[in-house]
């Protein structure tokens, strides 16, 4: 929990990760993929404030008490959702794999949800895993990243018939919560990997799941965007928004809010570090203290105020994974409506105040 | 490859060199790929063979953007006159053997990736542009919008009526890449894939959706340099800050 100005924030950390990239984990003959895929995270870290960058060698593999320190004593977390990344093709045991997460979380009771994940490409094989880790770790939700490589293949849609297989499956098992990854590799190589548009489709045909866009999109923000207008399953993952630009580029931090308040609406935007990648502390601090710079080119967009700043810290998230929320931290009052109702409403509104 | 006819023109000065790069953009962002600061080294020798080596913000950027990039820096440079024999090589990347391959052999995209893609990138193009017509879009109208103009006002406008100004040069450029109406006399608002006037009452959406385009082009620009920063110590040729 966070305190400020005494109001106090429930801080659930929806996207974070324990992972191992360190050399000892690298699969031979793939070591170039692991080493540019680790390289690559960290150069989102030099994103973050300059005091909060770690080595290349602690951010390839840092420790249980690192990730106790850096999360909930340092980093006002209560709870955090780990979202796992395989990768068997580059690293050895995985990335950060449902194992590798619940060993450890399981050490911290009431600290952890562990997501699972799944391959539609894995076909009979991969059903039958993402059961026995819906059952052994008791999984709700699942990380999908749509651009991992398996067997040659370069990434997968959502909208695949083998994709829907598995959609349906997890929703059997009692699998509540979809986060999405959209990544650079997809097959075939001549459109657009990070199009959204499977997802809308898999929204659409899965109304009971609920799909949670991580990184919003990036960099489609505004495919994302127009597509969670129209579906009122879909809700925006802020990792890499709050970590990625909040201290590197405000001014762009401040534009890419105003237009998730827009579009997408306070109610369905979920706080998540990415950690490793970055340490919660600033962020939640730093967004707790956030407002919308007075400037005319931001002064139509929405605006967050307190009661904004703690759904999106931790109660949507707490909604969608059933959390229990002590009293003192819940909403004294209602929220404002979600992109729904706001473009339902004569859209004059908001145009003629495009200055 | 030998550049044809014109191999007994002057050597390209170093900064004609550049001038020529600067012409080739990164599809995805838009922006040139000198500014981004993409374009490592570029050296011509006294014999006329060019040499240009890129850079990416990413070991994983997008392969099929990256094709693009080095084949456009490519076509680009071959065809400068005085420069006999053009090479563009992409460092640091998961593709970079089968794009520099592919380029240098002029595969095509099909080809260079074998089995992993269907067709060429001209689709992929297209449709990129037709976001950097929204972003300019945006970038057109909010300088009206805040010096009072109504945004039904818009809708009767003509490029021809708008004051001149870089982001309408280039609004109108983009504009007849794609084949849409760029005239004096063709619309301020219109539809990005079938060039029609925007109707009354799509007026205010359609402003909405061109601001967030440009929000998010600037917002991925701002990442990729923070990328490339920290890849890089050094500048690219020609980079520029972000505004």
């Amino acid at each position: 929990m966070y305190e400020k100005n005494g109001e106090k924030y429930f801080v659930v950390d929806s996207h974070m990760h324990f992972w191992n990239a360190a050399p000892d984990n690298w699969v031979p003959g793939a070591e170039q993929y692991a080493k540019g895929w680790i390289e690559c995270f960290h150069a989102y870290q030099g994103l973050g404030p300059p005091e909060t960058h770690w080595s290349i060698e602690h951010f390839q593999k840092y420790s249980e008490d690192d990730l106790m320190k850096d999360v909930f004593e340092d980093g006002h977390v209560d709870v955090a959702i780990f979202q796992p990344t395989n990768l068997k093709e580059w690293y050895k045991e995985g990335f950060n794999t449902t194992k590798r997460n619940a060993e450890m979380g399981r050490k911290h009771p009431g600290k952890f949800i562990y997501n699972t994940n799944f391959d539609p490409r894995d076909s009979d094989a991969g059903l039958e895993e993402l059961k026995r880790n819906v059952q052994e770790y008791g999984s709700i939700g699942v990380k999908l990243y749509t651009a991992e490589w398996n067997n040659g293949s370069r990434g997968y849609k959502l909208s695949d018939p083998g994709a829907y297989r598995f959609l349906e499956a997890a929703q059997n098992l009692g699998v509540k919560n979809i986060h999405v990854h959209k990544g650079p590799t997809i097959w075939p190589l001549d459109k657009d990997a990070f199009d959204v548009s499977d997802v809308d489709h898999a929204a659409t045909d899965f109304p009971e799941l609920n799909f949670i866009i991580e990184h919003v999109g990036l960099p489609r923000i505004e495919d994302f965007c127009f597509m969670a207008t129209q579906e009122p399953n879909v809700y925006a993952g802020l990792s890499v928004v709050i970590g990625g630009l909040m201290y590197a580029r405000p001014k762009f931090f401040a534009k890419v809010i105003g237009e998730l308040l827009f579009w997408v609406g306070e109610d369905k935007m979920t706080f998540g570090s990415d950690y490793g990648i970055w340490e919660p502390k600033w962020q939640v601090e730093g967004f707790v203290d956030w407002e919308m710079p007075d400037d005319p080119d931001l002064s139509d967009y929405p605006r967050l105020n307190t009661d904004s700043k703690k759904k999106i810290l931790g109660l949507n998230a707490a909604n969608l994974y059933g959390i229990e929320v002590p009293p003192e931290c819940q909403l004294k009052n209602g929220g404002t409506p979600g992109a729904q109702e706001v473009l339902g409403q004569p859209a004059d509104a908001h145009a003629a105040s495009g200055a | 490859m030998t550049a044809p006819a014109t191999s007994r023109a002057r050597v390209p000065s170093p900064a004609g060199l550049l001038a020529a790069l600067e012409t080739v953009r990164d599809p995805e962002l838009d922006e040139p790929i000198t500014a981004l600061g993409f374009v490592a080294s570029a050296t011509v020798s006294a014999a006329g063979d060019a040499q240009v080596r890129l850079r990416l913000p990413t070991y994983f950027c997008a392969p099929n953007f990256a094709y693009l990039m080095v084949a456009d820096a490519y076509d680009a440079v071959a065809a400068l006159p005085g420069v006999r024999r053009a090479e563009v090589v992409l460092d640091g990347h998961f593709a970079s053997d089968a794009i520099n391959g592919g380029v240098a052999a002029q595969a095509g995209f099909a080809q260079s990736f074998d089995g992993e893609a269907v067709g060429e990138l001209h689709q992929l193009r297209a449709d990129f542009l037709r976001k950097a017509v929204m972003a300019g879009t945006d970038q057109v109208c909010r300088p009206l919008l805040a010096a009072g103009a109504d945004p039904a006002r818009l809708r009767t406008l003509t490029l021809g009526e708008l004051p001149p100004s870089q982001p309408l040069d280039r609004l109108r450029q983009r504009r007849a890449e794609l084949g849409l109406p760029a005239g004096d006399d063709a619309a301020l608002l219109i539809d990005p894939v079938t060039g029609d006037p925007v109707p009354a009452d799509a007026v205010p959406l359609h402003l909405r959706r061109a601001r967030i385009t440009r929000v998010s082009f600037d917002a991925n620009g701002s990442i990729c340099r923070g990328h490339l920063r920290h890849r890089y110590d050094s500048p690219g040729l020609g980079e520029e800050e972000q505004q």
